[in-house]
């Protein structure tokens, strides 16, 4: 491939991916399967001559490739809050990807689509709730590609032989214990949110076990886990004792090595973490809400959209409640009609996107309610807006009062 | 005096040392228009990165600061070779991309950081098969 027998755009692909492999001290490359491509969100100039470079060079996938998020909602454009010359080379960014084979999934939850990758699978994936997703509750495996290196390895089918693709570094070197909380403790939205900002706090660079926590609800809670402790920092795989693919038991999760720490989660924490997500007191008015970081699934709609509908005629939300999701997750809930009559419940659909990355957001000068610990931790410095966190229930509710209302205290 | 080094993206510079105690993120870090750090939290906040050769312990932070490291040496922003302790990815990526399309070329060193402050001359030779060097001079008081 080096030597252009499989054409130009593929050798200048694996020059970057060889030069790559050596820096991270990768002995050789293996095969992957499957990529998730992250450079669609247009960054500046150099992000579309790269992939126009190898547009021109004739480059095409060589594995089934999913793109996460671009900065146009290209379903819906009519949403995005920008001139048309300023979107001119983000929408090409995302085109020039559609013309090298990439999937126009747009979505930074490729999980929840066809392409979810299996238990074992070797893959290339970019977007980093994706990787952490990916590693922890399916038990595939990926490092956390990202910008250019996503696409050379999706463009030759090989990764570097290193990290989370072998065994050895697979295995759980830090100890996050829940203690101190009841036998019973009730698995809510926003204890997976705290755990997974804890753990994003102080796992660094090592793989952490989580051990004590309840069984999940639904495969969401490890999502926001996931995404929240790779926004606090950087992990790319965690194990959940008696939940994930891998942590049968903690033995299991450590693969019989001493850990290098053991940190206590206490119920203190946890109210302190979710504490330091909201700039704001409850009673504040709000201008919004904001759901669907990462993009909302099947469940999570079947979830909202009876809350909606019991609300609609008591107490109609005051405030828009935007709610991103994937365009396939889309299509299913249009096709079954499920969405009829939904926009008389506030309701602002947003695809491709996401509402913390691109101007969608009516107002920017108040107060955003989410369900999401990334949207929180990311918003207050991309958008400049004040952040209140709550479970889904509570956003749905505040959206009604027109200020932060918890449902329960 | 000539440290041996070990290549990881190819070119010669020779400019000014910026040396950072602590690692920067150029994603969330660096200002590509002024080539300015901005990362509130980094000790070097408000020094400029343009023309200079960053030297610094480490890469930091998440795989945009590759686009970020590219897109200033397209702008002409970025630094005109970095120098490190141990070798990252990520800012490789994003020196073989800028010289692959623009053929400006930042080369990425790994070497003995020690001893290099903050205006010595730095020469970085890193081209052709043989052995990397950095040569560093200190200014004369």
């Amino acid at each position: 491939m080096l030597n252009g027998e499989h054409g130009e755009a593929t050798a200048f692909a694996m020059q970057i991916l060889v030069s790559f492999a050596r820096a991270v001290g990768a002995p050789s490359l293996l095969d992957v399967t499957a990529a998730h491509i992250d450079g669609c969100l247009y960054h500046g100039q150099v992000s579309l001559d790269f992939v126009e470079r190898l547009v021109a060079g004739g480059g095409h996938v060589r594995v089934p490739t999913t793109l996460n998020v671009g900065a146009i909602d290209l379903i819906h454009p009519e949403l995005i809050r920008m001139t048309k010359p300023e979107q001119a080379p983000a929408r090409r960014l995302m085109k020039a990807h559609e013309e090298l084979g990439c999937v126009p999934s747009f979505t930074c939850a490729p999980y929840q689509t066809q392409f979810r990758p299996v238990f074992g699978q070797q893959i290339a994936w970019g977007e980093s709730n994706a990787i952490v997703f990916a590693n922890s509750v399916i038990g595939a495996r990926t490092n956390r590609y990202g910008d250019f290196i996503d696409l050379c390895c999706a463009l030759t089918g090989r990764a570097p032989a290193w990290g989370l693709h072998l065994d050895e570094p697979r295995r759980g070197s830090v100890i996050f214990r829940l203690t101190g909380f009841p036998p019973s403790v009730e698995p809510t939205d926003s204890l997976f949110v705290a755990v997974g900002l804890l753990v994003g706090a102080s796992a660094g660079e090592r793989i952490p076990v989580i051990d004590g926590l309840p069984p999940a609800r639904s495969e969401d809670q490890l999502k926001a886990l996931g995404a929240a402790a790779a926004s606090t920092g950087s992990v790319a795989m965690f194990h959940a004792v008696g939940i994930t693919p891998e942590a049968p038991t903690l033995a299991d999760a450590l693969g019989g090595t001493p850990p290098e720490a053991t940190v206590e989660i206490r119920p203190a924490d946890v109210v302190r973490a979710l504490e330091e997500l909201s700039t704001v007191p409850d009673g504040t008015p709000i201008t919004a809400v904001c759901l669907g970081t990462p993009h909302f699934s099947r469940e999570e709609w079947d979830r909202v959209l009876p809350l909606l509908a019991s609300r609609s005629a008591s107490a109609p939300a005051r405030v828009p409640i935007y709610v991103n999701t994937g365009r396939d997750t889309l299509r299913s809930l249009e096709h079954e009609g499920r969405l009829e009559g939904s926009q008389r419940n506030g309701l602002v659909i947003v695809t491709d996107t996401c509402t913390y990355l691109t101007p969608v957001l009516e107002r920017l000068d108040g107060t955003v309610m989410t369900n999401s610990g990334k949207w929180a931790h990311y918003a207050p410095g991309n958008l400049g807006v004040q952040v209140a966190f709550g479970d889904l229930e509570d956003c749905i509710a505040s959206a009604a009062a027109g200020r932060v209302v918890r449902v329960k205290p | 005096m000539t440290r041996p080094a070990r290549r990881y993206a190819p070119g010669e510079a020779s400019g000014p040392a910026l040396v950072l105690s602590y690692p920067l993120s150029f994603w969330g870090g660096l200002d590509v228009e002024s080539g300015r750090i901005i990362d509130h939290a980094h000790p070097d906040r408000g020094a400029f990165v343009t023309g200079t050769v960053l030297v610094m312990p480490a890469g930091r932070g998440s795989s945009s600061s590759a686009s970020v490291l590219a897109e200033s040496i397209r702008r002409r922003t970025g630094p005109i070779a970095i120098v490190l302790s141990v070798a990252d990815p990520i800012l490789t990526v994003g020196a073989l991309v800028a010289s692959s399309l623009y053929g400006a070329q930042c080369p990425i060193v790994v070497c003995s950081i020690d001893g290099i402050a903050t205006g010595d001359r730095v020469e970085v030779h890193a081209t052709g098969d043989g052995p990397a060097t950095v040569v560093v001079a200190t200014p004369a008081v």
